[in-house]
């Protein structure tokens, strides 16, 4: 019994009800703090993406000036993949995987609060240079020398450089966290093989963030010093090498787009599975490809080099490194395939999401083997050709299982089952506005359309294509605001959600009640094979079997001061911009509070086995 | 079958249906997929592998997801559970193996390309040497061999291999023509080397593509590929005197103002893009046409002479963020832009 057996202050009203989720160390609501977060810069990326396409809707269009439409594009793409896409996988991770192996947190739920604020101020810090009218406008990749002081000397890439890097922690704290969550919190009986996939892919992916966030780090770091501090490492006057930051920036980049994608091939796989009532074809085949992907993933940077002069020694073994990843991957397609091969399919939205996602990301990787191919990529690299690939990858691939994920896990994080009906509509509209918007761009691109112009001309043969891939947009604008109103909707409902709201549930998140009570299990869970709580169910079992006897359940305790830590960085990141006596006062206010918390223990408290339970009594 | 199956399966009919329609080849002197030079065609032999092995995988993905989501939909009141099948060594084994026998058909063609288009001609006797820089928003073409240099229209002449030295004067550029061949980077402290070659004359449209500021998307150029005589006139027509406005207000003003960034023949500066017949030039600053709708590429000297006022009195209208004062910074009259328009406008080199 430990020493401190404090019960959790709760205190009332709207200011209690915020305080509580400023100073949440749970896991599940700060999975839904990065929900709501990646939705919110899901919004604005998704306004930019609108604009950018009003203006490519006809040739020589005056909707935006050729300089905030070079803002617009920067942020699109870094709102998108930073703040919006990965947040949201992380909102998945956090409300999900503790649940699938049967712990009551993630190892360190303190280092998991800081990492959502820090991702959040970070993220804040970046699109607040919309407000200065300084806004970064050298592309989410940020060359140099466009990217130096020398021809970007406002602040906008000053926001880009320290809102990266703030958020840039958070990510890695997450990855960091997840990787020791998983690897010492496994329920009892629960190795490593069985795993659900989801709980793999998220192990893996948190792998490739420790490994290549660090990367991204290094850059900015350097990218920061040549801005603000006067140093030279892309100054070409100097001595400096733009080809430098080419390097180090995909030596992360290229890694992030698998970050961006494992984990969506572990929602398919859930859901796929679970909704075909069949378990996942060569599983541990699964594993081992996606373990695969991931390795291979570090070898293949420089394809986004292949026209940068590298040479053709370099240019033929990274073609061949890239083209190797598609083994892999093909692998993982079929597997889905041959899941639901002699199984029962049932079309919920969620699986249409599932679905859905399996022909939009074979294009996808497919117009990633022609990208291989240095030579023909000669043609490809920098047109819209790119732009139609990794949009069918990022957005057909990732945010399509995200959207699968969102509505197979929604009943579990909320007690609510999102509205079939307008989650099909969702379904439809976002689906083929999507190829509408993008298919035609793999064709711009190889008719000579060169990616990131503000403008064409016309009389080009880019017209029709441009006008179709904008109304393609609008199209995917509707389905997203039909999703919006599915949440509004659900959301005035009562929590009426089972434990196993779709019957079909496979792992343990579904043993449990929706939502999950705040201690997860009441205890922790026996494994006795892979689909634990599908075995169990077909044993006639209702419950899954304790691991321990019923005692008092050890828990975390909140506090604010992850919130503070995050502000303390947010007001160092304009301090290194406008004074530098706010970047001391802020990274000041981080530091004492990393003081604080490293001098006064606090152990934690308990919910004795007696205590009636937060959400354990449906509503 | 359920209606939305079939409305997924029309769905996906009609966008492979558009296909043969959107792959209109495009312009013959803009797309890569109307090559008009080897090396495009090379690169565009690649491509057809490339999209041939991918629309096999493709077709049998679709094929394999539209027979399960049809056969193994759960029918009305079926509650029964499926077997649940472990794996199939066989089957894992078939798709492992032939991905990697369709990757070895693609990564054939990809080395061998590789290698011949890395091939250095530079120092080939019977390649023409072209120094490429691009700076924000312009390019600069000069020509070792023949002591020339000139902006915008890089002319070449067919049936021979151009060098290229591409290197960038400010921020990263890339120098692509697609319908001559694949694109190389222009970067600032290094330079790089491929080439091209142009077998059939015409107007080729070049374009910038690597993001360079505001005016990126108006950083376009011209090829210009002739034959061999047409060629060595315009070399001679280049190496020539400079040829002035031959009114002294206009010469003094063209002198003292323009040539102290522009040069003209022997005279003038390095800094800015060489005038040098410019009445010659398809386009004013690369994005301003002199030609007419009716007759392509046919240059009308009037047309000319209006794009270069409109250039010369609000040159950030045209290219926000370049380097070139308007007339208004230059302190140039009314009648001083009117006679250099003129001027430049009717500056025309005869080789062709």
């Amino acid at each position: 019994m430990a020493a401190h057996a404090h019960t959790v202050k709760r205190y009332p009203g709207f200011l209690g009800w915020l305080w509580d989720w400023l100073t949440t160390v749970d896991h599940k609501k700060i999975g839904i703090l990065y929900l709501v977060a990646g939705g919110f810069f899901f919004v604005i990326g998704g306004i930019e993406a609108l604009f950018i396409r009003l203006q490519l809707i006809r040739p020589l269009n005056n909707f935006v000036s050729e300089d905030t439409f070079n803002e617009l594009i920067t942020m699109h793409g870094t709102t998108m993949i930073f703040l919006a896409a990965m947040p949201i996988i992380f909102a998945l991770m956090n409300a999900i995987v503790p649940l699938q192996i049967g712990a009551r947190d993630v190892a360190f739920p303190f280092v998991n609060a800081l990492g959502f604020w820090t991702f959040f101020f970070g993220g804040l810090l970046l699109n607040i240079a919309w407000l200065t009218g300084e806004v970064p406008d050298a592309g989410w990749t940020s060359y140099p020398p466009l990217a130096t002081t020398a021809y970007s000397s406002h602040h906008g890439m000053d926001y880009y450089v320290l809102g990266l890097q703030i958020s840039g922690i958070g990510t890695l704290l997450g990855g960091i966290n997840f990787m020791a969550t998983i690897i010492n919190m496994r329920a009892p009986g629960m190795t490593f093989m069985r795993m659900p996939m989801f709980t793999w892919t998220s192990f893996i992916t948190s792998a490739l963030i420790v490994l290549a966030f660090p990367a991204l780090t290094v850059g900015l770091v350097a990218m920061m010093f040549d801005r603000i501090f006067g140093a030279n490492f892309f100054n070409v006057d100097a001595g400096g090498n733009i080809i430098l930051w080419e390097h180090i920036f995909w030596l992360f980049g290229h890694p992030e787009v698998y970050i961006l994608i494992l984990p969506a091939f572990g929602v398919i796989s859930e859901v796929i599975s679970t909704f075909s009532r069949k378990r996942l074809f060569g599983y541990s085949t699964m594993v081992f490809a996606t373990i695969l992907i991931a390795f291979l993933g570090f070898m293949v940077w420089a394809h986004h080099m292949f026209t940068t002069g590298l040479g053709p020694v370099a240019n033929a073994l990274f073609s061949i490194a890239t083209m190797a990843i598609a083994v892999p991957t093909g692998i993982k397609v079929f597997n889905w395939l041959f899941t639901m091969w002699g199984g029962s399919i049932r079309f919920t939205a969620a699986n249409l999401f599932a679905i859905g996602f399996i022909p939009t990301f074979v294009m996808g990787g497919v117009t990633g083997v022609m990208l291989a191919s240095a030579p023909a990529d000669f043609q490809y690299h920098d047109s819209y050709f790119v732009v139609g690939h990794f949009h069918y990858t990022i957005v057909g691939g990732l945010v399509t299982g995200l959207l699968a994920g969102i509505h197979y896990w929604w009943p579990k994080m909320f007690g609510r089952m999102l509205h079939e009906g307008l989650g099909k509509l969702t379904f439809w509209f976002y689906m083929i506005g999507f190829h509408l918007t993008f298919f035609v761009q793999h064709f711009l691109g190889l008719l000579g359309m060169p990616r990131r112009v503000a403008t064409f001309l016309p009389n080009q043969g880019l017209d029709t294509m441009n006008m179709v891939s904008t109304i393609g947009a609008l199209l995917m604008a509707v389905g997203i605001s039909f999703f919006f109103i599915n949440i509004v909707i659900t959301s005035l409902k009562p929590r009426h959600a089972t434990n196993d709201p779709w019957e079909d549930g496979r792992t343990l998140e579904w043993a449990i009640p929706s939502p999950a009570p705040e201690y997860n299990f009441k205890q922790i869970p026996l494994v006795r094979g892979l689909d634990a709580w599908w075995k169990e169910k077909l044993e006639g079992n209702k419950e899954m079997p304790p691991a321990e006897p019923l005692g008092p359940i050890h828990m975390p305790s909140p506090s604010i001061l992850p919130f503070i830590m995050g502000v303390g960085l947010f007001i160092s990141g304009f301090g290194f911009m406008y004074n530098l006596v706010f970047a001391v006062i802020g990274i000041a206010i981080t530091l004492l509070c990393m003081a604080l918390r490293s001098i006064f223990d606090d152990h934690g408290y308990h919910i004795e086995p007696d205590e009636p339970k937060k959400g354990e009594v449906a509503a | 079958m359920n209606r939305w199956h079939a409305g997924k399966k029309l769905a996906l009919a009609l966008m492979f249906g558009l296909i043969p329609l959107l792959a209109a080849c495009g312009r013959a002197d803009l797309s890569a997929l109307n090559p008009q030079g080897p090396v495009a065609q090379r690169q565009f032999d690649v491509l057809v592998v490339a999209v041939g092995i991918m629309t096999l995988v493709v077709v049998v993905v679709f094929a394999l997801l539209i027979y399960v989501l049809v056969r193994f939909r759960r029918r009305r009141g079926d509650n029964s559970i499926p077997e649940q099948v472990e794996g199939n060594h066989k089957l894992e084994i078939i798709w492992t193996v032939i991905p990697i026998i369709l990757l070895i058909i693609l990564a054939v063609p990809t080395v061998g390309a590789i290698g011949k288009f890395a091939e250095d001609y530079w120092d080939d006797p019977n390649a023409v040497q072209v120094k490429v820089t691009a700076y924000q928003y312009w390019w600069e073409f000069e020509y070792p061999q023949y002591g020339i240099t000139t902006a915008q229209e890089l002319v070449v002449p067919i049936g021979k291999k151009i060098a290229f030295e591409l290197v960038a004067g400010d921020v990263k550029h890339s120098f692509w023509i697609p319908a001559i061949g694949g694109k190389m980077d222009n970067n600032p402290g290094l330079t790089n080397r491929f080439y091209l070659e142009f077998p059939t004359p015409g107007v080729y449209r070049g374009k910038c593509a690597e993001l360079c500021g505001p005016s990126h998307a108006y950083m376009d150029f011209k090829a210009k590929a002739v034959d061999q005589a047409s060629f060595d006139r315009w070399v001679a027509a280049m190496q020539g005197p400079a040829v002035l406005p031959e009114d002294d207000n206009i010469r003094e003003a063209f002198v003292s103002k323009c040539l102290t960034c522009h040069a003209v023949g022997d005279q003038g500066s390095p800094i800015g893009p060489n005038l040098t017949g410019l009445g010659s030039r398809v386009t004013v600053a690369g994005i301003l046409f002199n030609d007419t709708p009716e007759q392509e590429y046919v240059i009308d000297p009037a047309k000319t002479e209006e794009n270069i006022k409109l250039w010369l009195e609000d040159t950030q209208a045209v290219k926000p963020g370049n380097m070139m004062p308007s007339a208004g910074d230059l302190q140039l009259t009314r009648e001083q832009i009117d006679g250099i328009a003129k001027y430049l406008a009717n500056y025309q080199l005869d080789y062709e």
